[in-house]
């Protein structure tokens, strides 16, 4: 049932699978029981669905998007589905399994708050598994939730199930995350999606469906370091505003009030919230995702790509950024080549200086003697800016702790940092 | 205590106002293109928001292309004055006089398509390096796999394959000369989304969407508006119907609906309810199951 209200949760989340185990099924599972499909799309994917001579209607239909991924009968980006629920409204970054799986998976962990990370029931943790959990850690994503699928083809078995959790667990060991829940489903019945198995009645646990409208996503977010990005200054050339001076901008971090004494970097220059501004009028306190516009008391110069900050809670400055790097691009990355740098609001130039080592991320082991990246490949290196970043570990918070490095001669992107 | 949490619109209106003030910071002549449709009234009211109390430093484009309810251009030229915008206008009438475009002939004769060639020359004429749009992915399949900065070639075409990954909200618009980039503020918007925002920030739109009484007639479900240029086949009859229209097109390639909503919350009520999909009523994409990828590969919206 789509929501009537018009306040409610955002939850972002990506899902990850390998080739065949059921993910573009349980998304479609999700839409279905949760009442998101309208009579046209359904009629359309039973059309489908019978022309190609199957007896039941194929749900993984529904997330076909482009005619080479119908006609393949893969997935070839990330696609961005919606639905809702009287709870919450959900955006899924829905990504390919198999090509460019790093590339689009880093690209839908980026923005989400959890991770549903597919598993066969019959395969068990694969490769894709560990790659999948992994990319979760690194990208930081606060919350995994691991489904065991096709339960209905190992006869619903708790042994099986039992085994691909310690499996898993085994594993994730090893990784840094917090948050890890499991689900044995069966996405082509919908045991334990939106509705209770009835079968699995071994499982205590809750469904999906329940985990995803109630996990706690408030605390993922810094609310602690005071961190604005100034994206743009708006200078109205009317009468009516003659002085005004505003800093636009969506807040990284922290919670600004007016009054508040600040710091503008790289100046250096100290001066106190005069107002905190929208269209709607004075705001009093700014947090995190917001976007406001700051006025300050002082007139000092203040413009696209500064931060302004807490004077007594600064981030790092620096030239010398340490970073872990998803390359992105079949041009490889060697230790010497230069990029354009976006941190923030902020374009820098660098140079990559060292190489430090890479992740086989099928093992987790260190690759210290190759010192080129290609394609998909993850591992940390250094960089050297032109110019200083004003930037907290990634850790510490996902705004100002995140990257893109551009190829200068095709202004493509080619690589996604985390800095250490 | 105080909750340091936004609800869901306030989430969506936020990352709508940063991608708009990006484009401001990152390009020299953007153009956000209206078609008097209500995603695009949202996001040129987004737009106001975005840059207050200073102008929006950009202006609206509207493609014409002539067979657009009376309604709609005067709401259009309504609310170009109450946000104190620029409106460009260019008509894909003077592609068909140039010769640039060749009008489709029969019943479903409809300039939908023609618009495209409008618009590519238009961002030619005009040096528009990046046209922002009210394109949503929940709209249509091809849509879902949009970015909010789209990058297009130098023949405006769309690449769905091979397009810039984008990690955060890190958006890289650099492009060489001749390039262009397609903006999609609403991205994470939806149909409800987009209602119930326009319901609590008591946004203007045009009377098309609330239920009225209007001559129509059926063509192969849908319903269409009876007007000069719609030709009918034999057999084809026109009647009276309280109608309302979901979607806003030019005429020729938007159905109505039969409704008795009057108000946003009828019509929220409506909608939430509803058993078909938003673009169901727009018969431009019912020509093929790829309709909406062919034409924006080629450089429609």
């Amino acid at each position: 049932m789509n929501s009537l209200k018009a306040d409610i949760e955002l939850l972002r989340f990506t899902t990850c699978g390998s080739v065949d185990d059921g993910k573009s099924t349980l998304i479609g599972r999700l839409l279905l029981d949760t009442k998101n499909i309208f009579d046209d799309q359904y009629a359309s994917i039973k059309s489908t669905s019978e022309q190609r001579g199957s007896s039941e209607v194929d749900l993984s239909l529904l997330t076909d998007g482009l005619k080479a991924e119908r006609e393949q009968g893969i997935t070839i980006d990330v696609a961005y589905r919606y639905f809702s629920t009287p709870k919450r409204k959900f955006i899924i970054a829905d990504t390919p399994g198999h090509i460019q799986y790093t590339r689009n998976m880093v690209t839908g962990a980026s923005t989400a708050n959890l991770a549903l990370i597919l598993i066969d029931a019959r395969k068990g943790m694969v490769e894709q598994t560990c790659r999948h959990a992994f990319i979760a850690s690194l990208l930081r994503i606060p919350h995994i939730v691991v489904c065991i699928n096709k339960m209905d083809l190992v006869d619903y078995s708790r042994e099986v199930y039992e085994k691909i959790v310690d499996d898993f667990r085994m594993f994730s060991s090893r990784l840094d995350v917090q948050d890890v829940q499991f689900i044995p489903i069966s996405a082509k019945f919908g045991d334990n999606v939106v509705s209770r198995s009835s079968i699995m009645d071994w499982y205590e646990g809750t469904t999906l469906m329940f985990h995803l409208e109630n996990v706690h996503i408030s605390g993922d977010i810094n609310h602690i370091d005071c961190r604005f990005p100034v994206q743009y200054v708006i200078r109205p050339q009317q009468d009516e505003f003659h002085d005004y001076r505003g800093y636009s901008g969506k807040i990284a971090g922290g919670v600004f009030r007016s009054g508040d004494k600040v710091m503008v970097l790289p100046s250096g220059f100290t001066s106190r919230i005069k107002r905190i501004d929208s269209f709607d009028g004075e705001v009093m306190e700014a947090f995190a995702p917001m976007s406001v516009t700051l006025l300050l008391e002082d007139e000092i110069d203040v413009s696209r790509g500064d931060m302004i900050v807490r004077e007594n809670n600064a981030p790092q400055v620096g030239q010398d950024i340490d970073l872990m790097l998803c390359w992105l691009h079949e041009k490889k990355l060697e230790p010497g080549n230069r990029y354009i740098l976006r941190h923030t609001s902020r374009d820098v130039r660098c140079m990559v200086k060292d190489i430090r080592y890479k992740i086989d991320i099928n093992t987790l082991r260190r690759i210290e003697d190759e010192k080129v990246f290609g394609m998909n490949d993850i591992g940390r290196i250094q960089l050297r800016t032109t110019l200083p970043l004003f930037f907290d570990s990634y850790r510490r918070n996902r705004n100002t702790g995140s990257l893109i490095l551009i190829d200068e001669a095709t202004n493509e992107t080619v690589g996604a940092g985390m800095i250490l | 205590m105080f909750s340091y949490r936004l609800d869901h619109l306030r989430e969506l209106e936020s990352e709508s106002i940063y991608v708009l003030r990006e484009v401001a910071a990152q390009f020299e002549r953007p153009a956000l293109l209206f078609s008097g449709g209500k995603d695009s009234i949202v996001v040129s009211y987004l737009a106001m928001k975005a840059f207050y109390p200073a102008r929006v430093p950009f202006p609206l484009l509207h493609i014409d292309t002539g067979h657009n309810f009376s309604e709609t251009i005067e709401f259009r030229d309504h609310w170009v004055q109450k946000l104190g915008m620029n409106l460009i206008v260019r008509n894909v009438q003077d592609s068909i006089d140039k010769g640039r475009v060749k009008e489709e002939k029969g019943i479903y004769a409809s300039r939908n398509a023609l618009q495209t060639v409008t618009l590519l020359d238009s961002i030619t004429e005009l040096k528009i390096d990046a046209a922002i749009g009210g394109a949503r992915r929940d709209e249509e399949k091809a849509r879902a796999k949009e970015r909010f900065f789209s990058h297009r070639d130098e023949f405006g075409q769309w690449d769905p394959k091979n397009q810039r990954p984008e990690l955060w909200n890190l958006y890289n618009g650099r492009k060489q000369q001749g390039e262009h980039f397609r903006i999609f503020p609403l991205s994470n918007w939806t149909e409800l989304d987009v209602w119930h925002y326009v319901q609590k920030e008591k946004i203007e739109l045009p009377s098309l969407y609330f239920s009225h009484k209007r001559n129509v007639f059926e063509r192969s479900g849908n319903l269409y508006a009876l007007a000069e240029f719609m030709k009918m086949a034999p057999g084809e009859s026109a009647s009276e119907k309280i109608v309302r229209f979901r979607t806003i097109g030019d005429i020729t390639c938007t159905g109505a609906v039969e409704s008795t909503a009057t108000s946003l919350e009828e019509i929220i009520a409506e909608i939430a309810t509803s058993r078909l999909t938003e673009r169901g009523t727009r018969i431009d994409d019912q020509r093929s199951e790829s309709a909406m990828e062919d034409r924006k590969k080629q450089g429609y919206f």
